[in-house]
């Protein structure tokens, strides 16, 4: 039995303590930020607090217009795969049609054609639609979502028919029953791919690095980038000061639906 | 044929690609045409306004396996794969472990594992920038303690490629726990209390019922961590820029510096088909085993 304890307490010091190495990154990042430039790395626990490293990053870079930028971007691309994909896979999962089939695993196979691997060629074609330094240009390549696609049409064959008759007895049209009937039945798959997709490109670096050119269309992770790059010269605590400004958003979000988050992506990630 | 019944047919075959138009016409756009076109570039000499580009098939692959830069590049990557991959697949299971046990705190033990997938990789970068100054970062303050002198950790080409590996595993460990947890906890509970009464330790029981029954899990996340290895680059941009003599320099860095820094797109348009190729392999072996899973259930 103490044998069993003891074990158990040596498990919760392992959890313990995994853990604190996990966010240690974090803290010491905190720790730079509150401390002023020279003092930071002494680790002198009572060095004098300052709140100046912020100021200094705000005033240095237009964060307000980068933060519009992201949020712009991901809204953006968020509507544009919500129709899409519903469509999409409304189309999949209730139409019977010639081809049918052959698409959906040309669909699937985008989920490894990864729009990273394809810079290149769709730069060009970003180019080539006039859309390059712009939101629309940094959002239309993950529009259409192979894994939206497919997340919406399993959740829609999971819908009884029988539902989807009645509505139909009613007099529903085709766009009636999937708004009134498929769309609402699904509510937490949308619920879970929103939160995915939100935080996939609030964090997405890249493509939007590729596209971007002027700090009117810039995001925030290019921005930061920007600023913090070595070479930049700026001081760590102020880099510090600035990253945990550009991560608080998406951070205390998480750390308030901790749960909601972590259930969207066990939803999204296990079919 | 009931002309009434092949009227509804043909409507739901218009219905059916009136709903598909939109997403076929972008993902033609920005994924289909994308693929067809690299290929065909990367058959293309690089044309110069004096010199228009010509077709030497061979030429651009023979080129980039004669560069020393590609076998670099291309073993750098293989290095970051083989480490990424398994270490941070058996830190994610250790953590489901853990954060499926009864244990003090466990929801803030939890969020504390999941926390760096939520940040920018280039945020996590900047946070991992003050482990590894040289000197006065956190990693060397300690090691100063024992004695040790400061190492450049990020300008060394011996240790550059570590310092990125190990930030990838920081950010990606919590995340693959996320689905090593939920696999966990549809585990029933008597099949450890059976186990026990067997006479089972710990370890027996880990490795006789756990791990076969996480097996279907371990391979979903090693096909994500796969693609990872190819799509986790970001922090390179802060950390290292592939440097110090492309000690640390992974392939899609490498296809981004050719295309936009060098203006080389034959060259990255070749390498690009090369990483296309391995992508197309291992969604074979998703497929593959996605069907097998089915059977198993």
């Amino acid at each position: 039995m103490s044998a069993r304890r003891l074990l158990a307490r040596l498990d919760a010091a392992g959890a313990l303590l995994l853990a604190l190495v996990w966010v240690a990154p974090l803290v010491f990042a905190a720790w730079a930020a509150v401390h002023p430039p020279g003092a930071a790395l002494d680790f002198d626990l009572g060095a004098p607090l300052t709140l100046a490293n912020f100021e200094t990053a705000w005033v240095a870079a237009p964060w307000a217009t980068y933060v519009a930028n992201t949020v712009m971007l991901v809204a953006f691309i968020l509507a544009g795969q919500l129709v899409l994909c519903t469509l999409a896979g409304f189309a999949f999962a209730r139409f019977s049609f010639f081809g049918r089939d052959t698409l959906f695993v040309l669909v699937l196979m985008q989920l490894f054609i990864l729009p990273e691997v394809l810079i290149v060629e769709n730069y060009a074609m970003t180019a080539r639609l006039g859309l390059v330094d712009s939101i629309a240009g940094m959002g239309l390549p993950y529009v259409a979502s192979a894994f939206g696609i497919f997340l919406l049409r399993q959740a829609f064959k999971s819908v009884p028919l029988e539902l989807e008759e009645a509505a139909r007895v009613e007099g529903c049209s085709w766009m009636g029953v999937l708004w009134r009937v498929y769309v609402p039945a699904a509510r937490p798959v949308y619920l879970a791919y929103a939160l995915v997709s939100v935080a996939t490109h609030w964090n997405n670096f890249l493509w939007p690095l590729i596209v971007s050119q002027s700090a009117e269309v810039r995001p925030l992770t290019v921005g930061l980038s920007l600023f913090g790059a070595p070479e930049s010269g700026v001081d760590i605590t102020v880099v510090s000061a600035a990253t945990l400004m550009t991560v608080a958003p998406l951070l205390l979000a998480f750390l308030i639906f901790q749960r909601q988050f972590i259930q969207a992506f066990l939803r999204a990630g296990i079919r | 044929m009931d002309p009434i019944l092949r009227n509804r047919r043909r409507r739901q075959a218009l219905y059916g690609w009136m709903l598909l138009s939109p997403s076929l016409v972008l993902l033609s756009l920005f994924a289909f045409l994308p693929t067809a076109t690299t290929a065909w570039s990367s058959l293309f000499s690089r044309g110069t306004p004096r010199r228009p580009a010509v077709f030497n098939a061979p030429d651009g692959y023979a080129d980039l396996f004669a560069d020393p830069t590609f076998w670099t590049v291309a073993g750098n990557n293989l290095i970051y794969a083989a480490v990424v991959i398994p270490v941070s697949i058996v830190l994610a299971l250790v953590m489901a472990l853990y954060a499926d046990a009864k244990i003090p705190a466990r929801g803030l033990v939890r969020s504390a594992y999941f926390t760096p997938t939520v940040l920018p990789m280039i945020a996590a970068a900047n946070l991992w920038l003050f482990f590894y100054t040289p000197g006065l970062g956190v990693i060397d303050s300690i090691t100063a303690l024992f004695g040790a002198a400061p190492v450049n950790w990020l300008g060394s080409p011996g240790t550059a490629l570590g310092a990125v590996i190990v930030v990838t595993v920081w950010k990606e460990a919590g995340f693959f726990m996320i689905f090593y947890l939920a696999a966990l906890q549809t585990i029933p509970p008597d099949l450890r209390e059976a186990a026990r009464i067997e006479g089972a330790g710990r370890l027996t029981y880990f490795r006789r019922v756990l791990l076969p029954l996480l097996m279907p899990t371990t391979v979903f996340v090693f096909i994500n961590a796969l693609i990872n290895s190819v799509k986790m680059i970001d922090h390179l941009f802060i950390l290292t820029k592939g440097g110090p003599d492309n000690a640390s320099k992974l392939i899609l860095y490498w296809i981004w510096e050719m295309a936009f820094s060098f203006f080389d797109q034959p060259h990255a348009a070749a390498m690009t088909v090369l990483v296309l190729l391995v992508l197309a392999a291992a969604a074979l072996l998703q497929f593959r085993v996605l069907d097998r899973r089915v059977h198993y259930r």
